[in-house]
């Protein structure tokens, strides 16, 4: 029988791969400098969910929320041969934290269901390398009200409605069983993720969201007037819809989203304050060996958060 | 969300298994004691599971004071939607203003869940908390005595403060072996309240088929601080002094080489080229020189204190503090230095 897996993609700061570039003259991250890339895991929870549709027949819809720019991601998912793209993307869902987005991605999940019919999976990464929090994954699952299946190591078997993956607990595994529909985090040492086709490459690099377009446009034309400009738009995103590569696209209310709930009014947590960890070892401070001393050394530890 | 309640209390969640209590359940129950002083309130603790009422005691004895037991044979082995289910159930009956889980595979399946539902502020994988006034800067507005919920974010690269104005209850993980361990207390007392929450086959959506879970081992790879000891120490007797120090500062126990040549430690704990390679957020080296192999397995640690009488010890030269003086003598004073800082000032700190 034929699954509709449901994948949740981010495009995120490369933290792994900090380079002098990235750095400010105070041995501080400047994040603007580091490059957007595919989250890793989102990588591999796609490979699932594609190892899903050649096993057992299917499709698959892959859904990213953020900035146009992060489109890229999307195209990322064409030229591995996804079904179809969809980028939610709103300036009303920013500063959304793990809470706001589960509600509003498990929103255009239910959204993907009215229109292209009942999701059997949804695949998202075990966690995003910016925050490393873990929580939109589960957190969707029960605005959806589906069961979760976290740290899947190996999909084992697939059968009608019930299937049993192998998870990750620590220290050991566990295989468990389930019915459809289910939301399933992956861990990087589940598959391997395939490259991009070339073919696929080559046939979706032209593929744009409208709010690119417009950007194109804008950027393109800024000496044209309004109405040319407007003009231009409507005859590209024609063409691109002609040849199937205009990418779905989606906002707030779109998916039916209580705005309420979305952004900073929909988000409990705060960012109070941030502080940058110099990355550059301190030098070297010889501690006395007496009470004093190590009192005012483990002090240090505890003021810098090393100890807590 | 739940209403803000000023008089709420801190929860901790037990984390057990197989009637065996998570370390880090223990750890957060110290933390729990602490923040609920401040705050003028008591600690409560979920503990759900089958037979497990036995373990209510030393939970008491760690620092709680009041004990939500609830025990369900369908709740022997844990599921995240039952386990979710009683939690759920507690915190709408019982409006906690914290609730803090260990950052564990557990507690990280689970405690998501719950927030979403009581549609909460969680905050995963803290390293510190610490209650205080904070002014929004948008609304000007002070909030009394909220939760800061101190993180690693961005890879690492930054310290994240994140607080919740007034938004109850206030969620976090918090990670393993961050919050030392109290000395148990066993004449504490504390109530153990039974909770019964129906658990139907519908709160059961996963069937365990096979586990196999390995004995916890030494987990150097993970472990935030690391206390580990080498040649210089002398005696496998005064080897004890390491593992002491790693208790006191919530550690796993490291060593060289020469140490465990020397018989005084496994070689599951060596460290360095033929051994495990580390970089945990604080290393500690005592009475190791400091060999190349050896550095090349933990100098990427982000923070080093080197204690070798020989000052001119190669260990020094990746240090970021040297402490020239015996291990053997440096180690109890620094043990003792653990154990006495303030449980209320401690988390002080210029602002």
């Amino acid at each position: 029988m034929p699954y509709h897996s449901v994948v949740c993609v981010k495009q995120v700061p490369d933290t792994a791969n900090i380079t002098a570039q990235a750095m400010k003259d105070d041995g501080t991250v400047n994040r603007a400098a580091l490059p957007a890339i595919f989250n890793p895991e989102d990588l591999h929870a796609l490979e699932a969910a594609l190892e899903v549709r050649e096993r057992f027949g299917g499709t698959v819809t892959v859904l990213t929320m953020g900035p146009p720019k992060a489109a890229e991601v999307l195209r990322e998912c064409l030229y591995r041969g996804v079904d179809r793209a969809i980028m939610l993307t709103d300036r009303r869902a920013a500063a959304s934290d793990t809470l706001a987005t589960s509600y509003i991605l498990s929103q255009a999940i239910k959204t993907i269901a009215d229109r292209f019919g009942d999701y059997d999976f949804v695949f998202c990464g075990r966690q995003a390398i910016d925050g490393d929090t873990a929580q939109v994954g589960p957190q969707c699952a029960e605005k959806l009200g589906v069961a979760q299946v976290t740290y899947m190591e190996e999909l084992l078997r697939l059968d009608g409605r019930t299937v049993v993956v192998q998870r990750n607990v620590g220290n050991g595994w566990e295989v468990v069983e389930t019915s459809l529909p289910v939301m399933i985090t992956v861990i990087d040492s589940a598959n391997q993720p395939r490259p991009p086709a070339a073919r696929k490459v080559m046939l979706y690099k032209r593929a744009r969201v409208k709010d690119e377009v417009v950007g194109e446009v804008k950027r393109g034309m800024a000496e044209d007037s309004d109405e040319d400009r407007q003009a231009e738009i409507q005859r590209r995103l024609a063409d691109l819809k002609d040849r199937s590569l205009l990418i779905d696209q989606w906002d707030l209310d779109d998916v039916g989203a209580d705005i309420q709930r979305c952004g900073l009014s929909g988000s409990p947590t705060k960012v109070y304050r941030i502080q940058s960890i110099v990355l550059t070892k301190t030098g070297y401070k010889e501690v006395p060996p007496t009470e004093l001393g190590v009192r005012e050394l483990i002090q240090e530890l505890i003021v810098d958060h090393t100890l807590g | 969300m739940i209403p803000v309640n000023r008089q709420g209390e801190v929860w901790v969640y037990a984390e057990q298994e197989g009637g065996i209590l998570n370390d880090v359940a223990l750890e957060l129950c110290g933390k729990a004691r602490d923040l609920a002083d401040e705050l003028g309130v008591s600690v409560g603790a979920v503990l759900a599971g089958h037979e497990v009422d036995g373990l209510a005691r030393r939970l008491i004895a760690h620092g709680v004071d009041r004990v939500y037991l609830t025990e369900h044979p369908r709740l022997a082995h844990f599921q995240t939607n039952s386990y979710a289910k009683v939690l759920i159930e507690m915190i709408k009956k019982h409006a906690p203003q914290i609730v803090l889980f260990g950052a564990t595979h557990v507690g990280r399946d689970l405690a998501p869940r719950v927030a979403s539902a009581v549609r909460a502020g969680m905050t995963a994988d803290c390293t510190d908390l610490q209650i205080k006034d904070v002014t929004d800067p948008k609304t000007k507005q002070t909030h009394e005595k909220l939760l800061l919920q101190i993180r690693p974010a961005f890879g690492g690269n930054i310290v994240a403060t994140i607080v919740n104005y007034d938004w109850w209850p206030q969620m976090a993980t918090v990670r393993e072996g961050v919050m030392p361990m109290r000395d148990l207390d066993s004449s504490r007392t504390g109530e153990t309240i039974r909770e019964d929450v129906e658990i139907t086959a519908a709160d059961m959506p996963l069937k365990l088929i096979e586990r196999h879970v390995e004995p916890r081992t030494v987990n150097l790879k993970g472990a935030r601080v690391i206390v580990a000891g080498g040649g210089g120490i002398g005696t496998k007797e005064n080897f004890r002094l390491i593992h002491d120090l790693a208790g006191a500062i919530g550690g796993a126990v490291g060593a060289s080489r020469a140490a465990v040549d020397g018989g005084f430690i496994g070689k599951e704990h060596q460290i360095g080229q033929t051994g495990t390679t580390v970089r945990p957020a604080l290393y500690i080296a005592c009475a190791i020189s400091g060999q190349v192999q050896h550095r090349a397995g933990m100098e990427e640690s982000a923070k080093i204190i080197a204690i070798n009488k020989d000052r001119e010890a190669p260990i020094h030269s990746v240090a970021n503090y040297g402490i020239v003086g015996d291990a053997n003598q440096v180690i109890p004073i620094m043990i003792k230095a653990l154990r006495e800082r303030p449980a209320a000032e401690k988390n002080q700190q210029p602002s």
